[in-house]
């Protein structure tokens, strides 16, 4: 008998059109979702060389790095910054002149790359699937094998529909038990990430798996594999299952039919069969895990709210100790203050890891009936047209103007600070996405990251603050 | 692609760890629509002061070291965000090789494709690479490819690994995509196998709703 593979395993075996050398293989990839970031230099490519993208038919693109956060119903011409109109201005001309399908800017299917994949049922169950962009990992959720890739990389797939790769190892990462009062999917990976630092999962694919994975909505799935690459893994997967099935069923793009059926019966046979073996292991308890912030500038610089900043003295690796000097500097925190006494002037609430109707739900939560402190600034980001028409349907939009947030259009914003939206003058933000790098954010913004509840909680407080004493 | 044999040069100390591409080349340059030229922002927010004057105490501002090309880096080099524009710049700016004891894989794959070769090497070596790197004008390093060796400045040899397909590439300067194309048989037959299985996949981004 052929010996148990894993999810991944399955995924790659399936994948595989040749060996490409040794160690190397030449592999097919099912989707590939494209932005206007990573992709002007790619087109270009093909254009001196004459090549055209194989499967249009396989690819789709969208705008969402440089766009701005209102006045959409203007369109690419409704955006000031005359170098991120170019780029989307290239894009639109590369999608027409290429074939490519495209959501406009100003249709409510527009939305952050990583949203509309899962939302309009384009990510599926054992697709390979790749962006060049690092949280392609977010769609492991529906188990696919999902990574990001550079733009040499983007040329590659658009005109071959393959990729030159070579096999990750497996890791699992078994989290059980049920998850505490206000402790959200994003204090989960916060935490995972926490325990095996950000290269714990170089050359691996993170297999998230035990009850606490399998007892969370597909959303909160999102999210944690999402930061899948702060850990430094290439891809986060979990098992497709009966919530994944139902998830994907009735979506724009998902089969229909008799190919429906087909297609059910094919994911059901991708969960990693009992006994397959794992390269490396990691196990958390879900009871242990509280609401988590970052204090650094790397996402494993994390620590329950309840904690306080460390103290580099207690350190004893001079490189180690050296970084966390250094972020502490950054991030003008003094060693051992009390996470919940850290004042914060800017709070975003968005981007691909936390900007679904759920996260929005979970902050509106906390905003209702409340106010924006006094000096803060809070935006809250949705992450397509239809997360922000669907969170209108349900009044969210008026609890948040209310409280004195603003409501905007989609994007990625504030994530990465390509459009208009940053933090000023090195202000301090709680933030629900996933990278809290030096000027990320603006010109030595200091980030918080944590999930979209105890960002909301930050908002209404003026300073971090555990959520579980607002509820 | 250009061929890649040896290289002799200056390599510069860079001692930090979890050294991301958000560093290497900063998010709000991403806008440029090239991949030429961008070594203006290479490092931008080390290498330069506030007032937009060179840091004195950057590597890479320093005499000997404005002309390296070699970087002696720390553990998990690279990671973060994909953008290919962290090689691009570093490869704008002289750079043909990167020596740490471990990349971040989407980093380390975006090198290659451009010319610059990164070794992994273990961290008591590369420590050693980094007592070399802070002579200054001394620091002058080689590699040869074909023998996967780099020679320190008292010519004492180090060797290190490299997947034979990756080498083969980067020594006859080998364009990935061309290479793809010569197995569009394969790629073919590939395909008819998997829109048997799969069908709902093909022609899936243009049906729509
Ligand atoms: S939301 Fe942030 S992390 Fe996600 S795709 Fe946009 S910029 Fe990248």
């Amino acid at each position: 008998m052929a010996s148990p593979r894993t999810l991944f395993d399955k995924i790659w075996d399936n994948h595989v059109i040749a060996p490409q050398g040794e160690g190397t293989y030449l592999i097919y990839i099912d989707l590939h979702l494209i932005h206007e970031v990573t992709t002007p230099q790619a087109f270009e490519g093909l254009k001196l060389a004459g090549r055209k993208v194989r499967r249009p038919d396989a690819t789709i693109a969208v705008a969402d790095h440089n766009i701005p956060t209102t006045n959409r119903v203007a369109g690419a011409a409704g955006i000031d910054n005359p170098e991120s109109k170019l780029q989307v201005d290239a894009l639109e001309r590369n999608v027409k002149e290429f074939g490519v399908p495209y959501f406009p800017i100003t249709s409510l299917d527009q939305g952050i790359v990583h949203i509309i994949g899962p939302e309009q049922g384009l990510s599926q169950p054992g697709m390979t699937i790749v962006c060049g962009d690092s949280h392609t990992a977010t769609h492991g959720a529906m188990g696919a094998l999902a990574f990001g890739i550079g733009t040499s990389e983007v040329e590659h797939v658009l005109a071959t529909q393959t990729l030159i790769q070579s096999p990750a190892k497996n890791m699992l990462v078994e989290v059980n038990g049920g998850l505490g009062a206000g402790v959200s999917p994003k204090d989960v990976i916060l935490a995972i990430i926490a325990k095996i630092g950000t290269a714990g999962g170089t050359g691996h694919v993170f297999e998230y798996a035990g009850s606490t994975f399998r007892d969370m909505s597909m959303e909160g799935r999102m999210t944690v594999c999402n930061m899948s690459i702060e850990a430094g893994a290439r891809a986060g997967l979990v098992a497709p299952d009966e919530k994944t099935i139902a998830y994907v069923m009735g979506r724009p793009y998902a089969p229909k039919g008799a190919a429906w059926e087909q297609a059910v019966a094919y994911w059901r046979t991708l969960p990693s069969d009992p006994g397959a073996k794992y390269d490396k292991e990691a196990h958390l308890d879900a009871a242990d895990i509280a609401p988590h912030v970052t204090w650094g500038t790397n996402p494993e610089q994390a620590a329950p709210v309840t904690g306080r900043v460390p103290d580099p003295a207690q350190i004893e690796d001079p490189l180690r100790r050296a970084a966390v000097e250094r972020a502490l500097q950054y991030m003008q925190l003094k060693p051992n203050t009390l996470l919940t006494e850290v004042p914060v002037q800017r709070v975003f609430i968005g981007s691909c890891t936390n900007s679904r109707i759920e996260d929005l739900r979970a902050a509106a939560a906390i905003a209702r009936g409340r106010k924006v402190a006094e000096g803060v600034t809070a935006l809250v980001v949705p992450g397509s047209g239809h997360v922000k028409h669907q969170a209108e349907e349900e009044g969210l939009d008026r609890i948040f103007l209310e409280a004195g947030f603003q409501w905007r259009d989609a994007g990625c914003s504030m994530c990465m600070s390509m459009n208009d939206d940053k933090a000023l003058n090195g202000e301090r933000i709680a933030s629900t996405s996933n990278r809290n790098f030096e000027g990320r954010q603006g010109k030595n913004a200091k980030t918080h990251l944590m999930g979209p509840a105890m960002a909301a909680a930050a908002a209404v407080t003026g300073r971090i603050s555990d959520v579980r004493d607002l509820a | 692609m250009e061929k890649f044999t040896t290289l002799t040069g200056v390599a510069a100390p860079l001692p930090i760890v979890n050294l991301d591409t958000d560093k290497i080349f900063p998010a709000i340059y991403l806008k440029t629509i090239k991949r030429t030229g961008l070594s203006q922002w290479l490092f931008q927010e080390i290498r330069f002061r506030p007032d937009g004057s060179e840091n004195p105490d950057f590597v890479l501002n320093q005499a000997p070291y404005r002309k390296a090309k070699f970087l002696i880096g720390a553990e998990n080099f690279g990671c973060g965000s994909s953008r290919e524009h962290a090689p691009w710049a570093l490869h704008d700016f002289g750079i043909r090789c990167v020596v740490a004891p471990s990349f971040a894989d989407i980093f380390y794959n975006n090198c290659f494709k451009n010319g610059i070769l990164p070794i992994a090497l273990p961290k008591e070596i590369v420590d050693m690479l980094m007592e070399d790197a802070r002579k200054g004008a001394n620091a002058v390093m080689t590699v040869d490819l074909e023998s996967q060796t780099i020679s320190r400045p008292d010519g004492e040899k180090v060797h290190f690994e490299l997947d034979a397909f990756r080498k083969h590439c980067l020594l006859n300067g080998l364009d990935d995509i061309g290479l793809t194309e010569q197995k569009a048989a394969d790629i073919g037959a590939y395909e008819q196998r998997a829109q048997l299985a799969r069908p709902w996949q093909f022609g899936m981004t243009q049906r729509g709703v």
